[in-house]
């Protein structure tokens, strides 16, 4: 299995796909919307409960590749009980690093374990996958209506 | 005595010589390119033909009368030619440059079907059409009140054909030859004739036969016929559409500009005849060559030995993917072209894409454009090797090898 591989297919990559954390619809969400991969059909649906300015809950829904799954599943856990500004400033540094250049420095401190998405750099049209869920809260936490596509 | 000679087989190894890119390496690993329903690989044949041409002969066609246009005009004829000879067709003017199956099949949705659909009309095509034989045909189906209906398909992946569905309100029945999503190859020269039987015209859907299939349009009876350059061997760009002349030269023209016209004033404009009125503005001319020459190339190929070698790739893949746990293969039918699609359990398509690829083996993973077919299986996507004549077993064998990897990283 080569190196690059590896650095994709991460165990908590590969763990989160296996057993994804908040996936399950929510009922009393204060936000919600639809994200969709027309390359390879991959749908996401994301819920999120605010409280003021602080994400009390976020959950998604749907079907997806293991890096796609894994990166929703992440984004839950990571951004439960941040404020929108701290979620935002998350999404950014997030984006950047799944677009920057290989082997760029990483603010881990900040990042957290979202780090482990750093290996999808090496593979520029996997990058949609890892960044669907994160477009798609940003789509339902900004109140964009309709649908979001990653194209 | 003398014994009867036995067929050769097919040298694979000496037509993957004509193939430079065959050759390469893809993250340090042999490539092994099982993606030919997207696209097939050049022979050299094209690649210098095309080279030559743009050297040579470069000019515009049908216009000038200094000898780079002649010299240019006679290699865009002659490879005109060549598609007649290759696909049977009686007329040379039958065959229209377009630049792809997508195109014709909008050419005849356009200039053919359009004038003639009234509300309440109906066009047929079946379940396992790529969208480029659906799409063009709801667009006409929305400006003219007409009805799509479609040929369902059972759980192998083959039509569930019942002559019901040609009634006397269907103007076309539009069908694919083979699938590209399920390898299925119609009976499309029995479909031809029930249609027929009941004077309802009909457009073969050509683009995944051609690679694999000695095409005879006389023989198939069918009034249209499309396919694209790039997947039998010649360049993007360039297509065909074959039309029964007496269809095309009824049809008004398809996009207006230079070429199309036999006279143009500011009241009134005739058309050039066919195929010159469906062929708008300059063609692509370099295409076409490429196009002639990889006819030719196909022709010096022992086409009986190559289908038993291509049936002989399909029967090892399947073979082997049915043996692996947890991977069923989607298009099961009787009739198939060498092409295995497939759904592992446990791994998203995408995923077996990308670790194949770093092992080097370039398979498609998605819906294949017929999402409709995603849907009667009930999956979103799935992953598709789909072999050419220059493929090996070998390569068959180091698809196998190379899922064993996705088992490890998805167990």
């Amino acid at each position: 299995m080569s190196d690059e591989l590896r650095e994709l297919y991460q165990e908590l990559i590969l763990d989160h796909n296996r057993k994804p954390r908040n996936r399950r619809a929510m009922t009393d969400a204060t936000a919600d919307a639809d994200g969709f991969n027309p390359l390879c059909g991959d749908k996401v649906h994301v819920f999120v409960k605010l409280e003021g300015d602080r994400i009390a809950d976020v959950s998604f829904d749907g079907q997806g590749c293991a890096i796609s799954t894994a990166s929703a599943s992440l984004m839950t856990t990571a951004l439960k009980g941040k404020t929108l500004e701290e979620a935002r400033e998350i999404f950014d540094r997030f984006h950047a690093m799944v677009t920057g250049e290989p082997g760029a420095p990483i603010p881990e401190e900040k990042l957290g374990k979202l780090a482990v998405f750093q290996g999808v750099c090496e593979f520029p049209v996997r990058v949609k996958c890892a960044t669907l869920a994160w477009h798609t809260l940003k789509a339902a936490i900004d109140r964009t209506s309709g649908q979001v596509s990653t194209e | 005595m003398q014994r009867l000679a036995t067929r050769p087989a097919f040298d694979v190894e000496r037509v993957r010589k004509d193939f430079p890119i065959l050759e390469g390496r893809v993250w340090c690993k042999p490539l092994v390119y099982l993606d030919n329903a997207a696209t097939s690989q050049k022979p050299r044949a094209v690649l210098e033909a095309l080279d030559r041409f743009y050297r040579e002969h470069n000019s515009n066609v049908h216009r000038g009368v200094h000898w780079l246009s002649a010299a240019a005009t006679k290699d865009y004829e002659g490879a005109r030619d060549k598609v007649r000879a290759w696909i049977h067709a009686a007329d040379r003017a039958e065959i229209v440059f377009t630049r792809g199956t997508t195109e014709a099949i909008n050419l005849v949705a356009r200039s053919f079907a359009r004038p003639r659909l009234k509300r309440g009309d109906e066009i047929l095509v079946t379940g396992m059409e790529h969208h480029s034989n659906i799409v063009p045909w709801q667009l006409v189906c929305e400006e003219t009140g007409a009805k799509l209906r479609v040929v369902p398909i059972d759980d192998r992946g083959q039509l569930l054909f019942d002559e019901k569905l040609l009634t006397p309100r269907t103007r076309l029945f539009a069908f694919v030859h083979v699938s590209n999503a399920l390898g299925t190859v119609n009976p499309a020269q029995e479909l031809v004739r029930l249609a027929r039987a009941r004077g309802v015209p009909t457009l073969v859907d050509g683009a995944q036969a051609m690679p694999h299939l000695r095409v005879d349009v006389q023989a198939l009876g069918c009034d249209f016929y499309a396919f694209s350059g790039h997947k039998v061997f010649g360049p993007t760009g360039i297509g065909v559409l074959y039309g029964r002349k007496a269809l095309l030269d009824e049809m008004p023209p398809y996009q207006g500009g230079g070429e199309m016209i036999r006279r143009v004033t500011f009241e009134k404009t005739t058309w050039n005849d066919a195929p010159y009125r469906f062929e708008a503005g300059t063609p692509d001319i370099a295409g076409a060559v490429g196009l002639g020459a990889a006819l030719d190339y196909l022709s010096t190929l022992d086409w009986d030995a190559l289908h038993a070698h291509e049936q002989a790739l399909l029967a090892r893949a399947t073979g082997a993917l049915s043996a692996l746990k947890g991977l069923r293969i989607i298009g099961t039918a009787r009739e198939k072209s060498a092409l295995v699609t497939f759904a592992m359990d446990r791994v998203h398509p995408h995923d077996i894409g990308q670790i194949l690829d770093q092992e080097g083996v370039a398979v498609r993973t998605g819906h294949h454009c017929a999402q409709p077919v995603m849907d009667r299986f009930q999956v979103p996507a799935t992953a598709r090797a789909s072999f050419a004549f220059y493929n090996t077993l070998a390569e068959a064998d180091a698809l196998v090898a190379a899922l064993s990897k996705v088992r490890e990283l998805f167990p």
